[in-house]
């Protein structure tokens, strides 16, 4: 795909995030939709195509009174959006849809007309690890670490670090679930949830959503809004067994996606001025870093404690506090993408002084899938 | 805590065997623990399929394993379901033929003192319905097999 030919035109949250009993899950959907919608312009009659993952597209059409003439219900876990964006990328530059509304919504807290959805007792997961114990992403998507950490030379200290700076970055966004500062002490004296991680290491529970409205570059320049356009792209699967993964300490699939995504924008690592590396849990970033090439093997924790990712450092990571303490309703994909955008359109809360490219990598079912998005405000 | 994970299982977590994975379940009941390798390429393989997942041969055999591996990676949960009382390690294993599998680690404390990575292991098996029993590993006193 040419780098530069789709732009993101609208973008926005749900007008609340965080505890919003009084709203289906549907309803956070079409909330988020009609406010992506009203920063653009539009309305549900001028899109054509539509994504989303948890809803199916057709409950989407339906709800908001869309008629697409194209559809993807891509659904891999959280970094499902980052999917879409790809997908919506390639079926616009083919022309075969012009406007693409891409909506995440999910009462992840309150469960308010959502589903849970369990693991398939005949599936291989159901069978080779449901009956040892498994209890969900805070059971399975920690596993690999401790090999991780002997591996590489990786102190808990370092793990708990990660969601210490991010704190420090949710302590400037007021949309922030939790914003007063913490210390590597703090995170360490917190209650375990699965051994070695600790609460403050695991992600937010929440209620809310967001939505993007996609559209050519030429046709971008017509809308209210600062185009962002998309540079480079990647996804990738690998296995839904976390015990199945190749390498405990590398996602094959951060890799794939991650490669492709920076050769597509022919940008290097040294082009990059902001980073979202989606944090469900205090691994990710480190091992996100490093699969996608910012540093060497067994590097990241090293380079987040020496504050490169921290407000003021070379490499602002996770810039709305991330999932450990902005916001993560389940899939968290969507949020990461919006402070993109916000940081691209120069108005986010801890904004990065003059950010024009930033890299937007997603996960989902645990190490299972994965999808980056490069962006830029300005045209190649 | 020592021993196992005291598990009073709850029906919803058991296996149910499908026609590419029977045999594996038949011979964890009869105390085997059974892996699959491809005719074509010899490559060894877990979880069960019908054929490799390395060059896609459908003619391959079922092997038993030594049953001997080690401690590969693990988190010990303390957000217990009903059914369980008390943390619990949810462990990878890595096996002397190569495949890696989850399992839980019985005869040690559940504690990251007492489990250490590469500890050597074997496997155990605990029959968990009249149907299911699963393979479950125990630090290793030299027999396995």
């Amino acid at each position: 795909m040419k780098p530069g030919a789709v732009a993101i035109v609208g973008a926005a949250e749900t007008t609340k995030l965080g505890l919003v009993p009084d709203m289906s899950q549907i309803q956070l959907h079409a909330d988020a939709a009609l406010n992506a919608l009203a920063d653009c312009g539009l309305t549900p009659k001028d899109i054509d195509g539509i994504a989303c993952a948890a809803e199916w597209p057709t409950e989407l059409a339906h709800y908001l009174g869309i008629t697409p003439t194209w559809v993807d219900g891509t659904m891999v876990g959280g970094c499902s959006f980052m999917l879409h964006v790809r997908h919506a990328a390639a079926a616009i530059a083919e022309g075969l849809c012009t406007t693409v509304l891409i909506t995440h919504g999910e009462s992840g807290r309150s469960w308010v007309g959502s589903q849970a959805v369990g693991i398939n007792q005949a599936s291989l997961a159901g069978q080779f690890e449901l009956p040892y114990g498994v209890l969900g992403a805070p059971t399975m998507f920690t596993i690999p670490v401790l090999r991780y950490m002997k591996d590489h030379g990786l102190t808990h200290e370092q793990l708990a670090n990660v969601a210490v700076v991010q704190r420090e970055w949710a302590g400037m966004n007021p949309r922030a679930t939790h914003r007063d500062p913490i210390t590597v002490q703090d995170v360490l004296a917190s209650k375990l949830i699965a051994y070695p991680f600790h609460v403050l290491e695991c992600c937010l529970v929440t209620d809310g959503g967001g939505a993007l409205v996609l559209t050519s570059a030429e046709r971008a320049k017509d809308f209210p809004t600062r185009p962002v356009y998309i540079l480079g792209t990647g996804e990738s699967v690998e296995t839904p067994l976390i015990s199945q993964m190749q390498d405990f300490s590398s996602s094959r699939a951060f890799r794939v996606s991650g490669t492709k995504a920076f050769a597509e924008a022919g940008i290097t690592h040294a082009d990059v001025d902001h980073l979202m590396i989606y944090d469900a849990f205090a691994h990710l970033p480190i091992y996100g870093l490093e699969d996608l090439g910012f540093v060497g093997k067994g590097e990241a924790g090293a380079f987040i404690w020496e504050r490169n990712t921290a407000p003021g450092g070379r490499l602002p990571m996770n810039t709305n506090g991330g999932g450990l303490s902005y916001m993560h309703s389940g899939m968290y994909g969507m949020y990461a993408l919006q402070e993109s955008v916000r940081q691209l359109r120069g108005v986010a809360p801890a904004q990065v002084t003059g950010a024009k490219t930033s890299v937007c990598h997603g996960v989902g079912g645990m190490f299972g899938a994965s999808g980056t998005i490069i962006m830029g405000n300005q045209l190649p | 805590m020592i021993g196992s994970p005291a598990m009073s299982m709850n029906p919803k977590t058991l296996p149910r065997p499908t026609p590419e994975t029977r045999h594996f379940w038949e011979g964890t009941k009869q105390g085997e623990l059974r892996l699959q390798q491809c005719d074509a390429c010899a490559h060894v393989y877990f979880p069960p399929r019908p054929f490799c997942p390395e060059c896609a041969s459908r003619q391959v055999s079922v092997v038993r394993a030594s049953g001997r591996a080690t401690l590969y990676s693990y988190v010990i949960n303390h957000r217990l379901p009903k059914w369980i009382d008390a943390p619990y390690a949810i462990a990878v294993v890595q096996l002397e033929e190569g495949p890696r599998m989850m399992t839980n680690i019985l005869g040690v404390p559940q504690t990251p003192e007492a489990l250490v990575l590469d500890m050597p292991l074997e496997v155990v098996f605990e029959s968990v319905s009249a149907d299911i029993a699963l393979p479950k590993f125990r630090p290793a006193r030299g027999g396995a097999r």
